[in-house]
């Protein structure tokens, strides 16, 4: 057997002695009609296979902004406790699309973090950093705690306790005119070091910047 | 014992012996035998053009080992919890109503309050997920603990595992779709359990929410996955399953002993 191949290396057909052979054909027909009709098949696979992937797929690299929404005016927020405001953050789908922030000014004396030096107020996100349940500022403890698992977290978001893996995520904010608005949401580490807005029970210190890299769907602020 | 040949029994008495047929009938057949013999000529005609007979014997009518108990039962009754869901499930479909801006959560209010047994139809819906999810287990501990899932059956308990997690799939795509608080926190929190997996998972929750917040496509998204993506892969799988076992057969239990052969004994001297 070995022989035999080894006798009919040439790539001419002819050479062969393959029936109705052509002069200089080095594939034979029945080998090329073989290789055409999968290629056509797989083409008219793709083009119904490629884009149904795409559109269900395409969410993950679509990029949004998020626009400035105004919450109230300067004088609402104190500079020493939080006032919950509403805030959009999907909208078209009613209360679903909406969430919880708490606000207050910028307080020199409490917000000495570098990462804090620029902002005009301090918007903190209501969503848990563990899985995402709502928390709620309790002013009797200054703490934010969340009801589903015992996550605790001091006035400037950061975990005291329980089992989230970051702090609060916090809005960027902006005065325009007499109106406090919020833009975009940030996440930060336990450093209060911004980073792109992740999704809860994704840790930011150490490797966890690397194992959870930011998205391209990421809403920005506008 | 000698066997003594039978004499034959003694004729019927006049008014029980079946009467001849009537002249001028036909075939002198009732109506009751010429109804079943319609039927099997309708079997015949399309046995003789598709030979599913053969099929059918081959999948029903399996040697089974002794042994064989109620447990073996729990694979057949996770597959009629599927039936029965995915029943329930395509009448719930006419009324449901993916619409997060409150729609969603209306038309299962109008099926379980104003529709004729929609609170029936919707409850074994309900019910029926969890009776599957339990049969499901019971049926993978009656496989593991009798040893079903070795040689040459080691296929069949993978693509029981993949059954399984399409299983909880559905149930977890289907239990967002009431949209009340408890649907929508229960759906949040999986989906950013979904998000931990590192390196993938920021991109699995985003493409669970179609996008980077739960927002106006996260329901129908979840729907479709619900009713239409995850039911076709476990038809497809169960029929492979179902396959395997008939190819297979099935297991006698651990605790059976096996009988050597009379023939086989060797003869004491």
């Amino acid at each position: 057997m070995a022989d035999k191949r080894s006798k009919q290396k040439s790539k001419y057909t002819l050479d062969r002695q393959i029936p109705g052979a052509f002069e200089g054909e080095t594939i034979t027909r029945r080998r090329f009609m073989t290789g055409s009709a999968n290629a056509a098949g797989i083409v008219a696979a793709s083009a119904i296979v490629l884009p149904a992937l795409g559109f269900a797929v395409g969410p993950i690299f679509k990029g949004t902004v998020h626009p400035w929404e105004t919450v109230g005016t300067v004088d609402m927020f104190p500079d020493n406790n939080y006032i919950p405001v509403v805030i959009t953050l999907s909208p078209n789908i009613g209360e679903a699309g909406k969430s919880t922030a708490y606000v207050r000014k910028y307080n020199p004396a409490i917000d000495t973090d570098p990462y804090d030096q620029s902002t005009p107020y301090i918007a903190i996100s209501s969503r848990c950093a563990h899985v995402g349940c709502p928390v709620r500022w309790v002013d009797a403890s200054e703490r934010f705690i969340c009801p589903c698992h015992g996550g605790v977290y001091d006035l400037l978001g950061r975990r005291v306790g329980g089992p989230p893996v970051r702090p609060l995520d916090r809005f960027y904010t902006r005065v325009v005119g007499e109106d406090v608005q919020l833009g975009g949401r940030f996440s930060v580490n336990s450093e209060l070091r911004r980073f792109s807005p992740r999704d809860p029970g994704q840790a930011l210190d150490g490797i966890g910047q690397y194992l959870y890299p930011s998205r391209p769907s990421a809403p920005k602020s506008s | 014992m000698p066997k003594v040949p039978k004499t034959p029994a003694p004729p019927l008495p006049g008014p029980l012996r079946e009467s001849p047929p009537r002249p001028g009938s036909a075939n002198g057949n009732t109506i009751a035998e010429d109804a079943a013999q319609a039927g099997i000529a309708v079997v015949d005609w399309v046995d003789e053009r598709t030979s599913l007979s053969g099929g059918a014997r081959w999948l029903m009518f399996r040697k089974v080992p002794k042994g064989t108990n109620w447990f073996y039962t729990l694979g057949s009754a996770t597959m009629f919890a599927f039936l029965s869901q995915a029943v329930t499930g395509v009448f719930l479909a006419m009324y449901y109503r993916p619409d997060p801006a409150g729609g969603a959560y209306e038309s299962i209010r109008y099926v379980t309050n104003d529709v004729f047994l929609g609170q029936f139809v919707r409850g074994m819906h309900k019910w029926g997920s969890s009776v599957m999810v339990v049969l499901v287990f019971l049926h993978m501990g009656r496989t593991f603990f009798f040893g079903a899932y070795k040689y040459p059956r080691e296929l069949n308990w993978v693509i029981g595992v993949v059954l399984l997690i399409l299983t909880m799939t559905m149930s977890f795509t289907g239990y967002l779709l009431p949209f009340d608080q408890r649907a929508y926190w229960a759906t949040v929190v999986g989906v950013n359990i979904n998000g931990t997996g590192p390196l993938i998972g920021p991109y699995l929750s985003d493409f669970l929410r179609g996008g980077s917040e739960f927002g106006a496509t996260t329901l129908s998204r979840f729907y479709a996955i619900h009713m239409l993506l995850v039911p076709g892969a476990l038809i497809a799988l169960i029929g492979a399953h179902l396959y395997l076992v008939a190819k297979l057969g099935t297991t006698a239990p651990p605790w059976q002993k096996a009988e050597p052969r009379a023939e086989l004994n060797e003869a004491e001297v």
